[in-house]
């Protein structure tokens, strides 16, 4: 220790000195390290707190019926019921979810087992800056680009072929529930390709030699023993995408239309929790409105928690795993 | 003692020996290459049927890249290269129109580290069969039963089938591996250090599984352990690594000539734990 | 095996190539939206972008002209100002994190932040609102800022935390074992090394805040004038964007494309001068060990 090494040298009194300026020193470094960590967590439990708060007047007008009712109506009779926003978001994100597994897992499935690394890491970076272009040019692009080119053309096909469904009723306009599902679903892809691919990475070759030395096709190898391996990965790798999907605000806005419609018509324009915050927020007038559109923020706030915990507590498992089994 | 004499005998006891063997197996000239690195050079190994054979030698000189090269898992390295040729039956393994999937299922494999999938024991066993079409459930029944009995598995898993793979002991683990290859019904069976990973009880047990199912399958197996090769392999090839850090095999022959009475002053040298 | 046909063979090596090409298509499709977007933007936005553009203020509809050098000021306001609030805090959060990951303050704070970042942006923009616009009853840069520094805190405790794991840890027992304090080797040897680390975490943070509209939407609120006051509200690009889309002026829509292509480069820019910086340092330090 310093302190043997100066004894000979130094009065001790100067040493002793010299150790607590120190230790102080590391004591209000700690401090701060400690400050920021708990900064960080308060900060989640003060979102929470202040969104329940802040919708008290809603909470205790509607209670539970909130999540049930439809009736929307701060101009005549102040009632509010979040009901289509819950389902719109719902849906929107479903539908995101469910067209963006296919394609970004098969990405992730060509970028780990497939692609050589000259061609998988290009690759693989273009797929994640996909998730660095802000919401609002995702709107944008969508709004003028992506519904006329692609969202309605596809629409009116549907109509045509499954119209009957009242699914794909028509009549077909721009913004729909459809154009905000497929745009969430590229949105989407980024998340769905990284954490996939890092699942499959981790997945030991051990078990990729196992299936080819018993004479395995690759892509046997790839459905029969690494997909079912890494199961709960791309779980969480799918929910993670959902949760995404599930706050995206903008984008969503901008091409969904923002009708209040009650149809069950994928091709109608529909309303999400997150885009009539985004819409109605600066026009509450009066206080239930405001708390009204707070505790929809409630519910949002309170989905994607969930949704995250479960996505992460699904990857861990994954993790884990394959560290024990290196361990036995 | 004098070498010449030694050789003699030797050649004339291999000779004798290697004509009543057919022979299952052969490499000619065989390199393997990864990227500019040659790990293998020149080696023409005979692999007899229904004997077992043993490649040993110090670590790093190749014998698993020569043991892969045999039924071509070298192939799923990137940039790993085969020169020359290995032939199973007499026909050639390294050529373009040869079905990969194919040689895989007639010459299986056993890693140094048990690797069952994180299915059940009957899935486990039951996987090779179902990719290669056997689909009925009684026929699954009964090869998954009998390879699990040629493995000296069944007794201890009989009850528990449905239990996963993983739940097993490191031995039991790897016995589950060599039902698994068996299950596909091979030719040959590679075992790439199977015991490595393993005590010494279930090391004995595998090898007196290969003593028993030898009279099936022609066996290879890479160890680094001396005795185990001695008391196991019917015959023994030694590989070094010469000055460019390839490896080649040096010697071959039948087991106890190797042990007692090699001929390349190295074998005599590594068999006697000189080095290595 | 006597039930492996010819045919079965076929058919799995038929099956074994499409699929194969199947993902390959996959990644293309994943690949495609943004080269589809970028080209998009320029095209779209590079003729309306010009220098009075990015100097003058908005003109009133109909007006020609007129640009959104108050967007950029804005912009650079209330990014810098959750810049400020949320580096100290990330940073530190970042360093205890990755020196002590196994205490129940080092897993708090790695849960906290995935909890935060799961946290959509406009729910953040309700507490801001809640805890800020309402007391002070008016929009300012100042709760845009602070809204934006929540949302760039997890960026930067994750990326200090694996720069920081990153530094091999004997250039840290080095140090202690010379009898360096903790807060000293922290600062003189670990920080240094993971500078550049840090500063790829601010890099993504800035580019993650500058392209966030939604929570301005109630914090920030927008401002047809230029305004340096943080007190007022502010304009910000993310925002102008929305407003000048979803109006039904052409010359509107125009000047969208031409402030999406501004953001669009600012973010991306950072993001790939960020991803190389890591992957640099990751091979230096990577030899280093």
């Amino acid at each position: 220790m310093t302190t043997q090494l100066y004894k000979n040298h130094f009065p001790s009194v100067f040493v002793e000195r010299a150790r607590q300026a120190w230790r102080h020193g590391d004591r209000l470094y700690h401090f701060l390290l400690v400050l920021a960590t708990v900064a960080v967590v308060g900060l989640v439990l003060g979102i929470g707190y202040e969104l329940w708060q802040n919708s008290a007047l809603s909470r205790h007008a509607f209670g539970w019926k909130f999540l049930t009712t439809s009736d929307w109506d701060p101009a005549l009779t102040d009632t509010f019921g979040a009901l289509p926003f819950i389902l719109g978001t719902l849906i929107t994100s479903l539908i995101a979810v469910l067209t963006a597994i296919p394609l970004g897992m098969g990405a992730a499935i060509f970028l780990a087992e497939l692609a050589p690394d000259w061609l998988g890491t290009p690759l693989g970076f273009f797929a994640e800056l996909l998730a660095a272009v802000p919401s609002v040019v995702y709107g944008l692009w969508g709004l003028f680009a992506y519904i006329p080119l692609f969202v309605r053309p596809t629409s009116k096909l549907l109509e045509h072929t499954l119209g009957f469904l009242p699914l794909f009723e028509g009549p077909v306009f721009g913004p729909s529930r459809l154009a905000a599902g497929l745009l969430l679903s590229i949105m989407v892809f980024p998340t769905i390709t990284a954490v996939s691919r890092d699942v499959l990475r981790a997945i030991p070759d051990n078990q990729r030699e196992a299936a080819m030395a018993l004479g395995a096709t690759r892509w046997e190898m790839i459905a029969q023993v690494l997909i079912p391996y890494g199961t709960s990965g791309f779980l969480g790798a799918i929910i993670l995408g959902l949760g995404r999907a599930l706050g995206e605000t903008i984008a969503v806005t901008m091409v969904i239309g923002n009708n209040l419609d009650l149809s069950a018509s994928l091709l109608h324009p529909g309303y999400t929790m997150a885009s009539i915050i985004a819409n109605e927020f600066t026009e509450a007038t009066f206080d239930l409105y405001l708390h009204a559109l707070i505790e929809i923020g409630l519910i949002l706030f309170a989905i994607t928690l969930l949704i995250n915990l479960a996505a992460r507590l699904l990857i861990w498992s994954v993790a884990r795993r394959t560290r024990l089994e290196v361990r036995a | 003692m004098q070498p010449a004499i030694r050789l003699q005998s030797a050649a004339t006891r291999n000779a004798s020996l290697e004509r009543d063997q057919t022979l299952k197996m052969s490499t000619e000239a065989l390199c393997v290459l990864y990227h500019d690195f040659r790990a293998i050079s020149d080696v023409n190994l005979p692999i007899y049927a229904q004997k077992i054979t043993a490649i040993i030698g110090p670590s790093g000189c190749g014998k698993s890249t020569l043991i892969r090269a045999l039924n071509r898992m070298n192939d799923l390295v990137h940039g790993s290269r085969a020169e020359g040729q290995v032939y199973l039956d007499g026909k050639p393994l390294y050529e373009n129109n040869v079905d990969v999937v194919d040689v895989r299922r007639r010459i299986g494999m056993v890693f140094q580290r048990p690797n069952p999938f994180p299915k059940s024991i009957y899935d486990n066993v039951a996987y090779g069969p179902r990719l290669h079409g056997l689909r009925r459930r009684r026929d699954l029944d009964d090869l998954v039963e009998q390879s699990l009995q040629k493995a000296a598995l069944w007794g201890e898993v009989k009850d528990k089938l449905h239990q996963s793979g993983l739940s097993l002991s490191g031995g039991q683990q790897q016995r589950l591996c060599i039902a698994r290859a068996i299950a596909v019904q091979p030719e040959v069976i590679l075992m790439d250090e199977p015991a490595a990973a393993l005590d010494p009880i279930s090391t004995l047990r595998i090898e007196e599984l290969m003593h028993d199912i030898v009279k099936e399958y022609t066996i290879v197996i890479v160890t680094h352990n001396m005795q185990q090769a001695a008391r196991v392999s019917d015959f023994t090839a030694m590989m070094m690594i010469d000055d460019h850090r390839a490896g080649s095999v040096i010697e071959f022959d039948a087991t106890n000539t190797i042990f007692t009475n090699p001929r390349d002053k190295r074998t005599e040298d590594y068999v006697t734990g000189r080095f290595g | 095996m006597n039930h492996m046909s010819y045919r079965r063979r076929n058919w799995r090596q038929t099956v074994n190539t499409f699929m194969l090409g199947l993902t390959a298509i996959c990644t293309m499709m994943v690949v495609a939206p943004l080269v589809w977007i970028l080209a998009y933007v320029v095209r779209q936005g590079l003729p309306a972008l010009s220098l009075t553009l990015l100097t003058q203020l908005p003109t009133p509809v109909g007006v020609a002209g007129g640009g959104i050098a108050n967007a950029l000021v804005g912009s650079a306001m209330t990014v810098g100002l959750g810049l400020l609030i949320a580096a100290p805090v990330g940073i530190l959060a970042g360093i205890y994190a990755a020196m002590y990951p196994n205490t129940v303050l080092g897993t708090s704070v790695r849960f906290g932040t995935d909890v935060i970042s799961g946290v959509p942006s406009i729910v953040m923009g309700i507490f801001a609102y809640t805890l800020i616009v309402l007391p002070q009853r008016h929009f300012s840069a100042l709760s845009g800022g602070i809204v934006l520094s929540f949302i760039m805190v997890p960026t930067l405790i994750r990326a200090t935390e694996e720069m920081i794991r990153l530094v091999p840890s004997s250039l840290r027992e080095g140090s202690l074992a010379l009898g360096a304090a903790e807060w000293r080797t922290s600062f003189s040897v670990i920080v240094p090394a993971a500078v550049n680390g840090l500063v790829t975490g601010m890099m993504l943070a800035i580019a993650r805040a500058a392209g966030e509209a939604a929570p301005m939407l109630f914090t920030a609120f927008g401002n047809p004038f230029m305004n340096t006051d943080f007190g007022q509200p502010v304009a910000t690009l993310p925002h102008m964007i929305f407003v000048y889309a979803v109006s039904p002026y052409n010359d509107w829509h125009a000047k969208a494309w031409a402030t999406a292509l501004v953001l669009i480069t600012l973010v991306l820019l950072l993001n790939i001068l960020a991803r190389l910086i890591v992957w640099q340092r990751a091979r230096v330090l990577g030899s280093l060990k």
